[in-house]
This record gives structure tokens, C-alpha cells and sequence, in this order.
């Protein structure tokens, strides 16, 4: 049986010159492994709790919403290839909650996606974790290439 | 996280308790485990969200997937103690309208 893995974070409370309202950078580095998925969200919202973000929005949303996008990146972006790595960095400002996932995989094009709570697709297993970030957080970016998704939550 | 799972003898009901999250993680052994009863010849399941912090998609979809395998066999299945924002995940992806919903698994037993 191999050794618990272990998430590296960085905590940054100084706020770099170019971004003074920048209040922590969290930065983690998770493993190929769905086992660790749980770890990993509770980590990422243990610290923004910590750092004043209200509870209930870092207790379920974020967390939801981190766990989907965990899963994405593992499952479809890395393929479940355990040499490949999702970074994940948390930006807490006086506003908002940013929170990016990067996987290490080809990338997709998120428009691509159908809706899962039409008729036809209501009863399948699979096809919910994209529409449930859309619907949890306030606002959701992918760079070009489709291998990062950003997720933004407001504060206010 | 971990589950519970025990027998409502009077109602002939197996409860499952969900302790944590059901998610991507963990979720095949909540399908075994009713799976398993199935096989035994159980029918009439309850799945109890008390004790829930969170259930991702992954989580939903299993229990969809479960719903489809117990009405094949005439089954029941009941969803219990999902708290608001749980319960703002079944209806925001529309499947409130696929499950029998009570509040309490006290309710979701009488109801069986």
C-alpha cells in the first residue's frame, strides 16, 4: 500500500504591488487520484474560511463546485494518467473568490456541453458537473485551449 | 466520511445513512452496498442525507442510476434529510422531480 499523498499550499498574505486588494493566494498541487478529491476541497476551503469568506459560501458552493472541477480535470482532463498533475490556485480579494483549476490534458470546448436537466438526459448518470459549477458559482472562464477553468465567487 | 446501513425490520426497509460527502470519491461503495441488498433480495430503500456535508455530480449520479435499478425490480427508493443546499442541488439539475423527497427519514418510513 503506498504512503498517504500529501498537498503542498502556499499562503501568501502580503499583497503583491499589481494586486493591493489581494488579501491570500492559495496554491495547491493535487495528484492524479480521486481519492485525494476530498482532501483536496477541504483544504482549498478550510483556508478561505480562514481568511474571512462568508461560511456557507465556502462550506457548500465552493466546495461543490472545487470537487467538480477536481474531478473534471483528473478524470477527463489528465485521463487518469497518475504522471500528470492539476494545480490549483485560489486568489481570496476584498470582492471575490477566484478559484482555477488546470489539468494537464488536451483541453474541450465547455460550449460543447448538453443540458442535463432536459427530458431526454435527465435520467443518465453522467453529464452534471459543469452545469452544477455554472449554476453554484457567479461566474466561470476557461482559457482557449480548455485545460483551465475559472471559477468566480462573489463575496458580497 | 463513511455510511451507515441497517434493517427497518417493521417496514422491511434497509436505511443507508450518508456520513460526509457522497462524491466522486466514495461513491461506488453506496452503489455496491445496495447493489449487494438488491441481490439479497431487498427492495424497498432509504437513503438518509442527515449526516451530508456535500454530494457532487458524481454523487447525484449514482443515486440516479441506483432509482433506475430498483424501479426495474419494482423497488422503492426514498431520499431523506437533505438539508436546503442539498436540496437546492436536486432541484437545480431537476431531479426533485425524479426521486420521492421526505424531510425526515421518520417521514420517508411511515411513507413506504
Amino acid at each position: 500500500m503506498t504512503a498517504p499523498l500529501r498537498l503542498s499550499v502556499r499562503r501568501s498574505e502580503v499583497p503583491p504591488p499589481e494586486a493591493p486588494d489581494r488579501r491570500i493566494e492559495i496554491s495547491l498541487r493535487v495528484p492524479t487520484d480521486l481519492g485525494v478529491v476530498e482532501e483536496a476541497v477541504d483544504l482549498v476551503a478550510r483556508h478561505c474560511l480562514a481568511s474571512g469568506i462568508p461560511p456557507r459560501a465556502a462550506r457548500f458552493r465552493l466546495r461543490v463546485a472545487l470537487c467538480e472541477a477536481l474531478s473534471n480535470a483528473i478524470v477527463y482532463g489528465n485521463r487518469m494518467d497518475p504522471a500528470k498533475r492539476v494545480d490549483v490556485t485560489v486568489v481570496v480579494t476584498d470582492t471575490t473568490v477566484s478559484v482555477q483549476v488546470r489539468d494537464e490534458g488536451d483541453g474541450f470546448d465547455p460550449s460543447g456541453i448538453p443540458d442535463p436537466t432536459s427530458p431526454e438526459r435527465l435520467e443518465m448518470a453522467e453529464g452534471r458537473g459543469l452545469f452544477l459549477i455554472r449554476q453554484l458559482v457567479d461566474e466561470v472562464r476557461f482559457n482557449e485551449r480548455g485545460n483551465s477553468i475559472c471559477m468566480i465567487l462573489h463575496r458580497a | 466520511m463513511s455510511f451507515t446501513f441497517r434493517k427497518d425490520e417493521a417496514k422491511g426497509v434497509v436505511v443507508l445513512g450518508v456520513d460526509g460527502q457522497l462524491i466522486v470519491g466514495n461513491r461506488h461503495e453506496l452503489k455496491q452496498k445496495v447493489l449487494d441488498a438488491l441481490d439479497d433480495g431487498e427492495r424497498k430503500f432509504l437513503i438518509d442525507f442527515t449526516s451530508t456535508g456535500y454530494i457532487d455530480s458524481s454523487g447525484l449520479g449514482v443515486l440516479v442510476s441506483l432509482s433506475k435499478k430498483i424501479r426495474e425490480v419494482s423497488g422503492e427508493l426514498r431520499l431523506a434529510g437533505l438539508n436546503d443546499d442539498l436540496r437546492t442541488l436536486f432541484e437545480l439539475t431537476k431531479l426533485d422531480s425524479l426521486f420521492a423527497i421526505n424531510e425526515s427519514a421518520e417521514e420517508a418510513l411511515a411513507a413506504f
